[in-house]
């Protein structure tokens, strides 16, 4: 410790270091968000879609869950998306333009820690936030699996659909706190995750496919598509997508893709690195003006 | 000996030039006032001091420590509190407190002590465990106050810290800055409002169009600008009869002229700076005229900080 500027005070004091910081910054933010009202709003709109799934399996019992594996297959192939990108919009589309806007970054930024830690915490917070809806969508189609199957009946796709759901978790938190810190106003933020989640890569995958025919390798939905693929064998393990003539309404025929588990991996990877990175740097470069 | 600088500051916002060539060193434990009108640069200084933004030209340093080489270490032992900041609206203050003083690395068997000692400091005792998203603006200044103490800094840098507030949470503002003074402390405290200044600050900076105009003790500063004079009112358990300020206290040394403000209050103007208020201060207690209180006056650093803003007009 270093020589007291003032006599009697603990002058020096050894500031942390910065995966201390992370962690500390985390666990606090992390509270905030389980105390938030979007946190209690997004768990109760997926106990509501876990809700009218149970009911829609316990209707349509023949069509939806004939076995375990189209059961799993259908419901959390294509619904462990959906939450991870209402998870990512509620909790990471105004986790940068916040600090800004709701001028909760002054009281951050008068303390001796680095923006990357700021950064990295609140990351880290709105990934964990963003698991437990998972855990809550997991827990409820369990819940229905259990009924109809038992739980011994878990098939080992769920497994791998879950850390392929994890990895995607990553990429799309990544790109929304790179969409944050490109504003300084808490909505902009919100609204442009929610539109290019909900519809705008959606719509650049079909306009890339449709039109440009070639694979849409760079959008992060066509990737998202590994976490359903998983269910329906044969799997197609690799780097290359299983490509197929499917007709049109129209008569004639389009050629759709299907991104290789490996390669879904690849692009979701790169696209984390990629925007975790470039928002970092935005950050790092935003004044508190 | 804690140290605040700014060597040939800079910052412009495109063309703007908020702050030019700004070289400031304050060094030792007292309050300085750093005035200014609206839009002089005393934020921008204040946020520059504490990496915020970031300066076109030159450097900040903390304690010795470069701000924008090192922001870590430099705001190690600093306060900061820029502008009204918001705390995470879920979080109770000892919960917010919590979260800073885990940050700031106060060791765990001081940090239940430290936050009892700071929210008793700025009255938020009672409210301790309440969510700050229900506290008035206040109330949140206080717990951002608290927040900027509790790990016992060498140098505290307020912005404003009473602006937005009734005059109830002004006055409560003004009495924990004064509080904070007791305990040996570097202060640098922005205000545009004089009596703020006048009531706290040992010494006065004053800012103009991104220009630091002057940097001197209370005193000094109006001598140099009234002069050669400084003004302090004196106030008197007693009413001053005219024949008796003219009698006694015309003729003391150094006195340039006095006005009697009402019967028990008086403007005297007198020569020498800091040494001349104390031997002035000294004399007037030793006439047993029942002296109350001697304090500067607030309306000769109104002029002279109207006269020197309008000069730049």
């Amino acid at each position: 410790m270093a020589t007291p500027l003032v006599p009697g005070r603990t002058t020096g004091r050894h500031v942390p270091g910065t995966f201390e910081q992370i962690n500390k910054l985390a666990r606090y933010q992390l509270r905030e968000y389980i105390r938030s009202r979007r946190f209690v709003a997004l768990a109760a709109l997926i106990a509501i879609i876990g809700g009218i799934t149970t009911a829609l399996v316990a209707h349509f019992r023949g069509s939806l869950a004939t076995d375990d594996l189209a059961f799993y297959g259908s419901l959390w192939g294509g619904g462990s998306t959906g939450v991870v990108i209402f998870s990512a919009v509620f909790f990471g589309g105004d986790a940068i333009a916040g600090e800004f806007s709701n001028k909760t970054g002054y009281f951050l930024m008068g303390l001796p820690i680095r923006r990357a830690t700021v950064y990295t915490g609140k990351f880290i917070a709105a990934y964990l936030a963003s698991l437990a809806m998972l855990g809550l969508f997991l827990a409820i189609l369990l819940g229905n699996g259990a009924f109809y199957f038992g739980l011994s009946f878990l098939p080992w796709q769920l497994g791998a659909s879950l850390l392929l759901v994890v990895v995607y978790l990553a990429a799309v938190l990544g790109a929304t706190f790179l969409f944050s810190s490109l504003f300084k106003t808490a909505a902009y933020g919100f609204v442009l995750t929610a539109v290019l989640f909900f519809f705008g890569f959606t719509v650049i995958q079909a306009l890339v496919t449709g039109l440009v025919k070639i694979e849409p390798w760079m959008v992060i939905s066509y990737a998202s598509s590994v976490v359903g693929s998983v269910f329906a064998p044969p799997v197609n393990w690799g780097i290359h997508p299983t490509i197929a003539q499917v007709m049109t309404f129209g008569g004639g025929t389009s050629t759709m893709y299907t991104a290789g588990i490996a390669e879904g991996i690849v692009i979701m990877v790169v696209y984390f690195v990629l925007t975790a990175v470039g928002g970092l740097l935005l950050f790092e470069r935003e004044e508190f003006t | 000996m804690p140290s605040v600088e700014t060597r040939d500051l800079s910052k412009s916002f495109g063309r703007f030039a908020a702050l030019s060539g700004l070289s400031l060193k304050l060094e030792g434990t007292k309050c300085v006032g750093f005035l200014g009108p609206n839009g002089a640069g005393k934020t921008t200084t204040l946020k520059l001091l504490s990496d915020m933004i970031f300066p076109t030209a030159g450097e900040c340093f903390i304690n010795g420590i470069s701000v924008q080489q090192d922001r870590k270490r430099a705001l190690a032992d600093a306060g900061v509190l820029i502008e009204s900041p918001e705390i995470y609206p879920s979080l109770t203050p000892n919960e917010a407190l919590g979260m800073v003083a885990d940050l700031r690395g106060v060791p765990p068997a001081e940090r239940k002590g430290r936050i009892a000692k700071v929210l008793a400091e700025v009255k938020m005792t009672e409210w301790a465990d309440e969510k700050v998203g229900r506290f008035s603006k206040g109330m949140k200044q206080r717990v951002n106050i608290a927040a900027s103490l509790v790990h016992d800094p060498d140098v505290v840098i307020l912005d404003e810290p009473s602006t937005g507030l009734d005059p109830r949470g002004m006055a409560e503002v003004r009495a924990i800055v004064r509080e904070l003074k007791r305990s040996q402390r570097l202060i640098f405290m922005s205000s545009h409002i004089l009596s703020e200044v006048v009531d706290i600050c040992d010494e006065v900076a004053l800012i103009d169009r991104g220009k630091l105009l002057f940097y001197d003790t209370l005193a000094n500063v109006t001598a140099r600008f009234a002069g050669g004079h400084s003004t302090v009112d004196a106030a008197f358990a007693r009413p001053l009869p005219p024949e008796v300020v003219d009698a006694r206290i015309r003729p003391l040394p150094g006195v340039a002229g006095c006005e009697q403000l009402d019967a028990r209050r008086l403007r005297i103007r007198f020569t020498g700076g800091t040494d001349g208020q104390e031997r002035l201060l000294e004399a007037l207690v030793g006439l047993k005229l029942g002296v109350l209180s001697v304090a500067e006056s607030e309306s000769a650093l109104e002029e002279i900080y109207l006269s020197q803003i309008s000069r730049g007009d």
